[in-house]
């Protein structure tokens, strides 16, 4: 059967045909679909970790138990998972171990850009990239085997294109893999300097194995066209490549680590001019001119965002965009906004009212950053609010502390905060740390969290008592307040921020979007009563339109959350169908 | 087998991810060979969002390029604008008569154009531009959110797929119970041509 499949869950329906038993991640965008769909299949256990390194671990122990396990995270979830990586690359594995990770070039929903091709060099493990729905499937299956074959983890790399572009997969059958045996063997499994430094022999002796492998691998394929033109590339590069140039020859890799170094110089002395195409950093092109192969590439195109047909026609052809319709108009931006009825939208306005400083984190929030609520001022890396408040406090002294709080959600705050919360606590810090917790994972598209009570399969699991945690730590201020009375709000953050020890503030509201969140109905601004002083636009809600002569509540998105109701202080924001002439 | 190149734009969580599934699907039935390019994650919350269909015999990028597309189907129409240099020469625009403030225009620090499509009439030719009130069209059919089916209606009298191509997509993508408001929204827009 044939079916358009997005590549992330091409990538589930290969892991699935893989036989694989044991599949974990954390959710982030670009790569969160790949799990969601690996949960619809039965055979499968799954589950979203509460962070990308637990991920790994939990995937590595079905590993060495004999399972075929797959873990999965974005770019940045990599940087998390990078210390069992580093390891798990000297122990090797029993059952096929793969970790499917997915850069974000042109940073659609990211904090940066960074080129994951580089943990397979530094952590000396394979890297397989597929170019579409098909060879994502393809790859995952055969990075299952190179895994059992070389005894090594393997990466399978996706960039935002391959992972939310659709393409057509010919489905499979499910493989009739069997749990492999375990057995106990410490020299393979006990990382300590003895053994370690014995495997580390054996890591470099499987690398070399590796480089033959890829010289051989039917991953790696020229693709003979012309001469004059030959193109090195991969990924969703080779299709941009293939459409810029349509009668070029290819060198087109499935395996980007260990590069195939015969073939590549093979390829090299058949052609005339040879490119590197790739997007990000020079990792091929590098790799190529160490060969002593001389190449274009970087030096004309950017390192900077995504490639496209466009700029390679543009850049190394010599071949501008014929002009089509275009406009003079100016055409104001659209940024992303929190939807109408988000809980976090009256925390920010409080926030921004007090003039605090606040040191912000990951998720749907972090929009609180823009006009017009414009109160973050900072976010780096899940989990970074709290360490840098404290950091803060550190450098600028208690009276900084006192107009500081850090804002982080409540998948965040599992995912990396416990630890910087203990750190206030246990070196007298007296920060203040607000938790939003929305019950789930928003931006990324409404996880399961170990906060939301539900598993990735939607089973119910035990909740994680914010409440109680923070006490068992040691601290001893935990107020839970409802954002949307954003009176009381202000007043419980004027509280805990002026004492004189930590505290923790938990934002207690559902995502407006969960399907059991009902508002009243649209509400509208009654024009008699309107003074138009304009306080209820300072909260940001993309349902209230200032229109100049007056303000307007756009009904087909205002739900009724009744958040601007609470600034108005003329009484003029009232249920629609109030008034005849709505009927 | 000609090549289509499409676009479909507009303002995140307006349901453009369903239409490209239709499309998409259809193109299958069809034994086209095709690619759609979604957007997910921080620009689906009511940021600008642009979503590629490409079919043909064979697809090698999954992204239309500017001056590419035979067609644009907008959402909105100040998303019409801003991505309208995407039209080939002589390709179609539908667009939904729809105005979503971005949140400058909310704020007073920018204003939203007048006249839009009068202006995109302008650029591109007046008998391409197809514009429609579908959103007057769905709380008629009593359900907002079909909006897009009304699209795909229009869309269907440009594309070379039988009618019974897109019924069956549709019935595949959309939940049992709201296959019959999306069909009704479907003819409707499938009448307007
Ligand atoms: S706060 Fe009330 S009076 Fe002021 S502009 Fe808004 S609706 Fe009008
Ligand atoms: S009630 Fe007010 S704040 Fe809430 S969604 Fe409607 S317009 Fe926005």
């Amino acid at each position: 059967m044939k079916k358009l499949m997005l590549g992330n869950e091409a990538v589930a329906r290969g892991a699935y045909e893989a036989g694989v038993m044991v599949a974990t991640a954390y959710p982030g965008t670009p790569s969160t679909e790949i799990t969601e769909n690996i949960a619809k299949y039965d055979d499968i256990y799954a589950e979203w970790s509460p962070n990308e390194k637990v991920a790994l671990e939990v995937a590595i122990g079905a590993s060495i138990a004999g399972a075929r396990s797959i873990c999965s995270m974005k770019h940045v979830g990599l940087n998390v998972a990078a210390d069992p990586l580093f390891t798990v690359s000297y122990t090797g594995v029993n059952g096929g171990l793969v970790i499917m990770v997915a850069d974000d070039p042109g940073m659609h929903s990211s904090q940066n850009e960074q080129d994951s091709r580089f943990y397979a060099m530094a952590a000396n493990v394979p890297m397989l990239e597929p170019a579409d729905s098909t060879e994502c499937k393809e790859l995952v299956k055969e990075a299952f085997r190179i895994s059992e074959e070389f005894d090594c983890p393997v990466i399978v790399r996706l960039t935002t294109r391959i992972a939310h572009s659709r393409s057509i997969v010919e489905l499979g059958e499910r493989e009739d893999i069997s749990l492999r045996e375990y057995r106990k063997d410490p020299g393979k499994y006990v990382m300590m300097p003895a053994m370690a430094r014995a495997r580390h022999v054996e890591v470099e002796k499987r690398m070399k194995r590796l480089g033959d492998f890829s010289n051989q691998a039917t991953l790696n394929r020229i693709e003979w066209g012309n001469r004059d033109i030959g193109i090195i590339t991969s990924g969703i590069a080779y299709q941009y490549s293939r459409e810029a140039f349509k009668d070029a020859s290819f060198l087109k890799l499935g395996m980007v680590y260990p590069i195939p170094e015969d073939l590549i110089r093979e390829f090299a002395a058949e052609v005339e001019t040879l490119y590197v195409i790739e997007e990000l950093a020079l990792f091929l092109e590098n790799q190529v001119k160490q060969l002593g192969i001389k190449v274009t590439g970087k030096d004309v195109l950017p390192v900077v965002g995504e490639l496209s047909t466009g700029m390679l026609k543009e850049k190394l052809l010599g071949q501008g965009p014929e002009p089509g319709c275009s406009t003079e108009e100016k055409v104001p931006v659209r940024p992303p906004v929190m939807c109408p009825g988000c809980p976090h939208r009256g925390v920010f306005y409080v926030l921004k009212q007090m003039k605090l400083t606040v040191t912000g984190d990951i998720g749907c929030y972090t929009l609180g950053a823009l006009p017009p609520l414009g109160s973050m001022d900072t976010c780096v890396c899940m989990g970074a609010s709290i360490g840098m408040a404290h950091g803060m406090e550190k450098a600028r002294g208690r009276e900084f502390a006192s107009k500081t709080v850090a804002v982080i959600g409540d998948s965040t705050f599992i995912h990396s905060g416990i630890t910087g919360l203990i750190d206030i606590v246990y070196n007298n810090g007296t920060s203040t740390v607000i938790i939003l917790d929305n019950s789930i994972t928003g931006m990324t598209g409404h996880q399961h969290n170990p906060v939301s009570g539900y598993t990735i399969k939607g089973e119910p699991a035990k909740q994680v008592d914010l409440v109680k945690l923070a006490q068992a730590i040691g601290i001893e201020r935990v107020r839970v307040v409802d954002p949307y009375d954003i009176n009381e709000f202000e007043k419980v953050v004027k509280e805990e921020v002026s004492v004189d020890e930590p505290s923790l503030i938990i934002s207690k509201r559902p995502c407006a979007l969960l399907k059991g969140v009902k508002f009243e109905g649209p509400l509208r601004i009654n024009k008699e009563k309107c003074k138009i002083c304009r306080i209820c636009m300072r909260i940001g809600c993309p349902a209230l339109v200032d229109k100049g002569s007056h303000i307007e509540i756009n009904e087909t998105l205002c739900g009724g959350c009744g958040l601007c109701t609470r600034l108005c202080r003329f009484d003029a924001i009232e249920k629609a169908g109030d008034l005849n002439e709505k009927c | 087998m000609k090549n289509v190149n499409m676009i479909i734009v507009g303002v995140g969580g307006q349901g453009t991810l369903l239409t490209s599934k239709i499309i998409g699907n259809a193109a299958l039935k069809e034994s086209y060979h095709v690619k759609v390019s979604e957007v997910h994650g921080m620009s689906q919350r009511g940021g600008s969002v642009i979503t590629y269909v490409k079919l043909g015999s064979s697809v090698d990028s999954p992204l239309v390029e500017k001056n590419e597309a035979d067609i644009i189907i907008a959402f909105e129409k100040l998303e019409a604008l801003r991505w309208i240099e995407y039209l080939k020469k002589g390709g179609s625009l539908v667009v939904n008569d729809q105005q979503i403030n971005p949140m400058p225009v909310i704020t007073g620090r920018e204003k939203y154009p007048d006249n839009i499509i009068e202006k995109l009439r302008h650029m591109c030719g007046y008998e391409k531009v197809i514009a429609v009130d579908a959103l007057k069209i769905a709380k008629e059919l009593g359900n907002t959110r079909v909006v897009n089916l009304v699209l795909v209606g229009i869309l269907a009298r440009l594309m070379p797929f039988s009618k019974e191509i897109w019924l069956e997509s549709i019935k595949e993508s959309v939940p049992t119970k709201y296959y019959d408001v999306n069909k009704k929204a479907f003819e409707v827009g499938f009448g307007l041509m």
